[in-house]
């Protein structure tokens, strides 16, 4: 679905969300290079240049979480830090909060160029964003800073500055967050008040680091001087490690399942790209319906991983297509899927959808089964009907069989949610 | 701790004895005794939080950041005080132990603290603090590993070549996490009881996510494990073979030496090196009697159609080429490529001759399972015509120090009709039948 972009400019693919944020970005960029040249240059050169380094290794250091989410905490720390600075050792800071963008701008370009020399295009809104942030706690925070400084006193009002500091990143973590769910909803075309939840979820942890580290930078400059930049990162990189490590593991989890799923395809129990294309659709349903990630992801493992009980069964059915297998021999596979599944002792709720996807959605005798449960007998049903066959009449002959058979089978809001999802992908190729 | 030998009590004693000594004759006017209260507090949640690096002597905590602070903060007398805390940690452990690592604690920061506060004599800027800290934290590290050294020693737990490797791992991370202790010291003047929260919040969410990363790898090869049986149920006899041969290949890989993330890929390697199985059709696996050209070029072709499976997984190349390649022979004669010699890579090399062990040493439709020695003998007999003679080497000292673990014997349920391999395609002692071919493959 990236594909239909291609012959585009690139600006016109980009959602409204992304436009406001890379707009803001651009403005915050151009309004602090005009007060700099305004200025004749840039208050204290030599703290906007130290931590304008840390930023740029930041940005050279990003890494992606789960998700496809670009972060960059290092960066983030010391563009927080920047903008909550108060002094260089005992000497008091009073620098703009224009400048603080520019520092954070200038830094981020640098970092990014390693990047593109090297091939990788720079992800621009994930980049604005950062630098929005940035610019907001510069902007809350700076104004206020001198009244931090009791009037005969070197020495800042410690605990004051601390809860104001605070505060402020708290702000611009929600902001943030905000930014990065109206982005998320309309990409994956999710709701906005779901995808919000999503983006705290994954990222409250990883930004309560990152805040914590641009409070510390501040305050150990402010005691030190810039000699504790360098010290003072090292909580972060830690944590950077850890989260790059757990985000790889992630990864390479999700490309297992992904890849053996297709054994069934290798065995000739389903037709080629199966399972593949059931996951697709399945998650696609599923947001359409509302599903948070952590279940999508649940849903995506037991969409690619439904067939597998097929594999305990002697000799494939006779076109892979489960549809057209009796109940009983569709309950059984469901049954022998959901046992194996079971097994690995770590994805029972992946099992339980497994096993009641054969369940017909209204049945007097037993409850209805899971929405992924329901999803997944539906786009199954689909999929073994279609195929990968991009012939209109037959994709909407059988999505009509699927209404059809909705009083029973299958579930009419997950087929009219299916059904949405294939008019979009219709229009679009 | 029951049964410790004489030696072990008495240098128990010996320790307990010293730091109660020093604690007794310590002076504590210098300590500033709202400090001590925050940081034994400290001491205490991060000691009883679970461990940041574990293993299974020992524990690397944040407990070493609070500690190292109160180096510098309070001194060696309440370095000391707030080492005595781990006394009253909430982990579970027999009491010997804990009189132990409270004692043991007390000596690290007094020693530490000594050395610090002789080689700042003064109040000095924290610029000029880190040098000294250095030394005091290498002293702090070194103490704390002796002492723990001569427990496991004496009370034999551990050998001395054992003990070397672990503290290569333990190092670095004591090294690491006592170093956020100068963190802590350098800004409590500014920001007091808030300075361990901003140094330690990061690394308790890094924490975190360590944890989220070992459960994720738990069940990363629990769902590989189960993905591979789910492959191997088709057939009785060869139920446990992937699993087993990745154990094989792990051993191989220990003993010539690999290092640990390429055991790591030949663990996976060697769990899925079958897969490709699947896509050989039941009635040629199952099929009794000489195979036609084409069911033999279906086997053969197994390992490529395991690497069309496996090859999105981000796995290292040489994983993938250990699978497509497990099945080449030292002397050129074996699929698919028919690679000879050093062009076969080492996985392969590796991988082939667990497998090969796995398959003579099961049971096979067609005969008994083989014993170890009948296995030992076959693997001789085919070392440097098929087997890479120095694998075959590493396996059987490997064989020797750590054993193998036969399948269980297979029972068949009755009553049923039952899948079962008629030729194995792994089984060197009983090279395949095919048409045409009158020489062993």
């Amino acid at each position: 679905m990236v594909s239909h972009s291609r012959d585009r400019p690139a600006w016109q693919s980009l959602d409204s969300g992304q436009l406001a944020v890379l707009g803001t970005a651009v403005v915050i960029v151009l309004c602090s290079a005009a007060e700099l040249a305004a200025h004749g240059g840039l208050d204290a050169a030599r703290p906007a240049v130290i931590f304008g380094v840390l930023i740029a290794l930041g940005e050279l250091f990003k890494m992606n979480m789960p998700g496809n989410r670009e972060v960059a905490p290092i960066s983030t720390a010391g563009a927080l830090g920047y903008a909550l600075l108060l002094g260089v050792g005992p000497a008091q800071v009073v620098h703009s909060p224009l400048q603080v963008a520019a520092v954070t701008a200038g830094g981020m370009f640098a970092g990014s160029l390693p990047h593109v020399a090297v091939g990788r295009s720079p992800r621009l809104d994930a980049m604005a964003r950062r630098l929005v942030a940035a610019t907001i706690v510069a902007f809350l925070f700076r104004p206020l800073s001198g009244h931090l400084f009791p009037a005969d006193l070197r020495e800042p009002d410690w605990y004051g500055a601390l809860a104001l500091m605070a505060a402020v990143v708290m702000v611009a973590g929600c902001v943030d967050m905000t930014i990065a769910a109206v982005i998320r909803a309309e990409t994956v075309r999710a709701r906005f008040g779901i995808a919000f939840v999503d983006e705290v979820k994954a990222g409250y942890l990883l930004w309560a680091a990152t805040a914590a580290t641009g409070m510390l930078i501040a305050v150990a400059t402010s005691v030190m001087g810039l000699a504790a930049l360098l010290l003072f990162t090292a909580p972060i990189l830690t944590t950077q490690f850890a989260f790059r490590r757990y985000a790889a593991v992630r990864m390479t989890y999700l490309q297992t399942v992904r890849a053996l799923s297709r054994v069934t395809e290798v065995g000739g129990y389903v037709e080629t790209g199966h399972s593949h294309r059931v996951s697709r659709l399945s998650v696609a349903t599923g947001r359409e319906l509302g599903m948070a990630e952590e279940e999508l992801l649940e849903l995506e493992y037991a969409a690619l991983m439904h067939d597998i009980g097929q594999l305990s069964l002697g000799d494939p059915i006779p076109g892979g297509a489960t549809v057209l297998a009796s109940p009983a021999e569709q309950r059984r596979i469901a049954e022998l899927g959901a046992g194996v599944i079971e097994q690995t002792g770590v994805l029972d709720r992946v099992a339980r959808i497994v096993r009641r996807q054969s369940h017909p959605y209204r049945c007097e005798s037993e409850t209805a089964p899971p929405l992924a449960s329901r999803i997944i007998k539906a786009a199954n049903a689909y999929d073994d009907l279609v195929g990968d066959s991009t012939d209109r009449d037959r994709a909407a002959a059988v999505l009509e069989r699927l209404r059809l058979d909705s009083v029973s089978e299958y579930d009419p809001a997950v087929v009219e949610a299916l059904g949405r999802v294939l008019d979009r992908r219709t229009l679009r190729f | 701790m029951r049964g410790l030998p004489l030696a072990a009590w008495a240098y128990v004693g010996g320790v307990v004895a010293l730091a109660a000594t020093l604690l007794s004759i310590s002076s504590y006017d210098q300590v500033d005794w709202q400090i001590l209260v925050v940081l034994a507090a400290l001491f205490l949640i991060c000691d009883s939080a679970p461990a940041l690096l574990s293993i299974e002597r020992a524990r690397v905590s944040m407990a070493f950041s609070a500690s190292l602070a109160s180096v510098v903060l309070l001194g060696p007398a309440g370095a000391a005080l707030v080492g005595a805390c781990a006394l009253g940690t909430w982990q579970l452990v027999p009491p010997v132990k804990r009189l132990y690592n409270g004692a043991q604690f007390v000596l690290c920061g007094w020693v530490a603290g000594t050395i610090f506060a002789v080689l700042t004599p003064d109040q000095v800027p924290v610029e000029e603090q880190i040098a000294p800290f250095a030394f005091a934290l290498v002293a702090y590290v070194v103490t704390n590993l002796l002492l723990v050294t001569g427990i496991l020693l004496l009370s034999r737990q551990a050998t001395v070549r054992e003990l070397l490797g672990e503290m290569q791992q333990l190092a670095p991370g004591l090294l690491g996490y006592g170093s956020f202790g100068l963190l802590i010291a350098g800004t409590w003047q500014a920001v007091g009881p808030v300075a361990p929260v901003l140094v330690l919040l990061p690394l308790f969410i890094a924490r975190w996510a360590f944890a989220q990363t070992a459960a994720q790898q738990r069940a990363h090869e629990a769902t590989l494990a189960t993905l591979c049986q789910a492959v191997e149920t088709k057939d009785y006899y060869t139920r446990g073979h992937s699993e087993r041969v990745s154990r094989g290949s792990v051993m191989i890989a220990t003993e010539i030496g690999m290092r640990p993330d390429r055991i790591e890929a030949i663990r996976f390697a060697g769990m899925l090196h079958d897969v490709g199985k699947l896509g050989v059709p039941t009635k040629v696996l199952q099929k009794e009697g000489t195979l036609s050209e084409e069911e033999f070029a279906a086997i053969q072709l197994h390992p490529m159609r395991g690497l069309e499976i496996i090859r999105e997984i981000g796995f290292l190349d040489e994983a993938l080429a250990g699978i497509m390649h497990h099945h080449e022979k030292l002397n050129g004669r074996g699929y698919p490529m028919g690679l000879a010699g050093e062009e076969i890579p080492e996985f392969a090399r590796v991988i082939s001759v667990a497998d090969a062990f796995d398959a003579m040493t099961s049971t096979r439709s067609y005969r008994p399972a083989g014993t170890r020695a009948e296995g030992i003998a076959e693997l001789r007999r085919c070392s440097g015509t098929d087997f890479d003679p120095a694998v075959v080497a590493a396996f059987l000292r490997a064989l020797q120090t750590q054993g193998w673990e036969p399948p269980r014997a297979v029972v068949l349920p009755e009553g049923e009709p039952v899948e079962t391999t008629r030729q194995d395609h792994d089984d060197p002692s009983r090279p395949l039948k095919v048409a045409g071919e009158n020489s062993a493959w």
